[in-house]
């Protein structure tokens, strides 16, 4: 049996946890650059803000309902993710993190009535972290999937949905749209139409072989699995990303050269802080610049260079980002967004050697080492290459950020006595 | 998100103070070195609960009766069970607020005679945020 364990509305979840008077009430989590609503708590989601809405569109709903409006505090969502998992390790030896808010666990071997076991797990986490969750248990991933939906979905569940037997998810089946199911997109959808496939049940009832010759491979494991065959393991090792991105519109557009490098700068550190982090090299980046997607004239410039040897020197590779920025900006166009991509990497520890280039100095490894414990101690950002600029115009500030109560110190909540 | 990314205290503790350390002297090894037995952590002293504990700061002077004073720093574990007796947090108005728990009489007391106890509302909106487990002062600032 597979458990999948949710956070309810996590980010939106999270910003009430050190604010008590703010449980019970509309709360939405706003995207990078405060651009988009990606979260709302369920009193939001009742006054009818849709998901991934643009925020100047619903703003004034906000206001006139007095919704609480939060920037992204990722700092603080990701302590609270890894303070879930690590209470969730307690309920199960294998634990696959899927995503911020997203936890499978395997219950192989667990007595059969694992209905307590999923309640005990949802209060503790609450009682724990002040999170609330949902608990979906089903003998695959695909149904632990939509387990997990129902306990959301359905308010008799309370927050736990257990689908051990075919006739209970065989119910639920037949009551929902096959889109519902994990891995089934709106493109598969149409074409799933065409089968004459429009319910869940219709999908697990399905000839796979016949599925799969309109589909894809991945359609007919998925039809194993809603039959309580389970085909997708846990997946406890993460994969070590093979590529790293850093890319963002600017607040505003950038008309000149200067603002275009210092954000491509701030992109590049940013990437090579993820790439020291997973303890790869790089040899290869990617940088790009574009115009509004909107305007008549797009255009969207981009170049490969090659670094000189494999690094995670910041230095090393900003200069070399800047200098191939600097080689595709075209003047007199209206920039909105860039991006920094480390393209080919290499873990660090299994690196081939260059006959003739001795590779990054010790030096260069030492002063990313006391930059990145700078950074970790004082805040992100502390120390950066001025390349990046000091005022950043071009940086949208995102307006409604929370304090980072639990890793900053100057941030930890105040109480009164 | 990864978690090297930000401070935790669960990770790994910044200080340690070593429990047995020697100089090789002369070239002969000290006869500590057997007896080595790494450091004594404040964390593991402080902290039993790591994922469902916190930190606060104290605002205000009403428990001072029990050592609590303005600008301590709580160390808050939510995971425990609250007892008769025990300092918690509280949230009063929206606010969390630290006091001393009286089951039996169902308030809240204030260590400090010249604030009233508080008797707990009856709704069951009231919540108990955790126990607080320890408080610490500083008797030095630190240069900043």
């Amino acid at each position: 049996m597979f458990a999948l364990v949710d956070c309810n509305s996590f980010y939106a979840s999270c910003e009430q946890v050190f604010r008590p008077d703010l449980r019970g009430k509309p709360v939405v989590v706003l995207s990078n650059n405060d651009c988009f609503v990606v979260a709302r708590s369920r009193e939001a989601k009742v006054l009818g803000i849709p998901d991934l809405e643009p925020f100047y569109k619903v703003e004034h709903i906000l206001r006139k309902h007095q919704v609480a409006i939060f920037s992204s505090n990722y700092a603080l969502y990701g302590d609270l993710s890894s303070r879930i998992m690590q209470t969730l390790s307690r309920y199960s030896p294998d634990i696959e993190v899927y995503s911020i808010d997203e936890m499978f666990m395997s219950l192989q071997g667990f007595p059969a009535n694992l209905k307590p076991y999923a309640h005990e797990i949802k209060d503790r986490v609450w009682q724990d972290i002040r999170v609330p969750v949902s608990v979906g248990i089903a003998p695959s991933k695909t149904l632990a999937k939509l387990a997990n939906w129902a306990a959301k979905k359905i308010p008799q569940c309370a927050g736990v949905c257990i689908l051990d037997t075919a006739d209970k998810w065989q119910w639920l089946m037949r009551r929902v749209p096959v889109t519902t199911l994990w891995g089934v997109a709106k493109r598969q959808a149409s074409r799933l139409a065409v089968l004459d496939i429009h319910s869940a049940w219709d999908l697990a009832s399905a000839d796979p072989k016949l599925v799969r010759s309109h589909t894809s491979v991945c359609m007919e494991r998925t039809i194993e699995e809603l039959n309580g065959n389970a085909c997708l393991l846990l997946e406890q090792q993460p994969a070590a990303k093979k590529q790293i991105y850093c890319t963002r519109s600017f607040g505003k557009k950038a008309t000149q050269l200067q603002p275009v490098l210092e954000a491509v700068s701030l992109y590049a550190s940013r990437a090579t802080e993820k790439l020291r982090q997973q303890q790869h090299l790089a040899l290869t980046l990617h940088v790009f610049i574009q115009t509004s997607s909107k305007q008549a004239n797009y255009l969207n410039l981009s170049q490969i260079a090659q670094l000189p040897y494999p690094t995670d020197d910041t230095r090393v590779i900003t200069a070399l980002a800047r200098e191939t920025a600097r080689q595709i900006y075209r003047p007199g166009h209206a920039f909105l967004k860039a991006g920094v991509g480390l393209i080919e990497i290499t873990d660090r520890h299994h690196q081939q050697f260059d006959l003739l280039h001795q590779g990054q100095s010790r030096q260069a490894d030492h002063l990313m080492a006391v930059m990145d414990k700078v950074n970790r101690i004082e805040g992100k950002g502390s120390v950066f290459l001025a390349a990046q600029g000091v005022t950043k115009p071009w940086y949208m500030r995102q307006q409604y950020t929370s304090p980072q109560y639990t890793t900053r110190w100057r941030d930890i909540p105040k109480v009164r006595a | 998100m990864s978690k090297s990314s930000f401070i935790s205290h669960y990770s790994t503790s910044l200080l340690r103070v070593p429990l047995y350390s020697a100089r090789v002297q002369a070239g002969f090894p000290s006869p500590a070195d057997d007896y080595l037995e790494g450091s004594l952590d404040l964390n593991e002293h402080l902290i039993t609960h790591p994922a469902a504990t916190f930190y606060c700061r104290v605002c205000g002077d009403s428990m001072t009766g029990v050592g609590i004073f303005d600008g301590d720093l709580l160390i808050v574990d939510r995971s425990l069970s609250p007892r008769n007796g025990d300092v918690v947090l509280a949230v009063l108005d929206g606010e969390l607020t630290c006091k001393i728990l009286d089951i039996k009489r169902q308030r809240l007391l204030a260590a400090n005679r010249q604030y009233a106890p508080i008797p707990i509302p009856e709704n069951s909106s009231f919540e108990i945020e955790g126990v607080v487990i320890s408080s610490i002062r500083r008797h030095r600032c630190l240069p900043s």
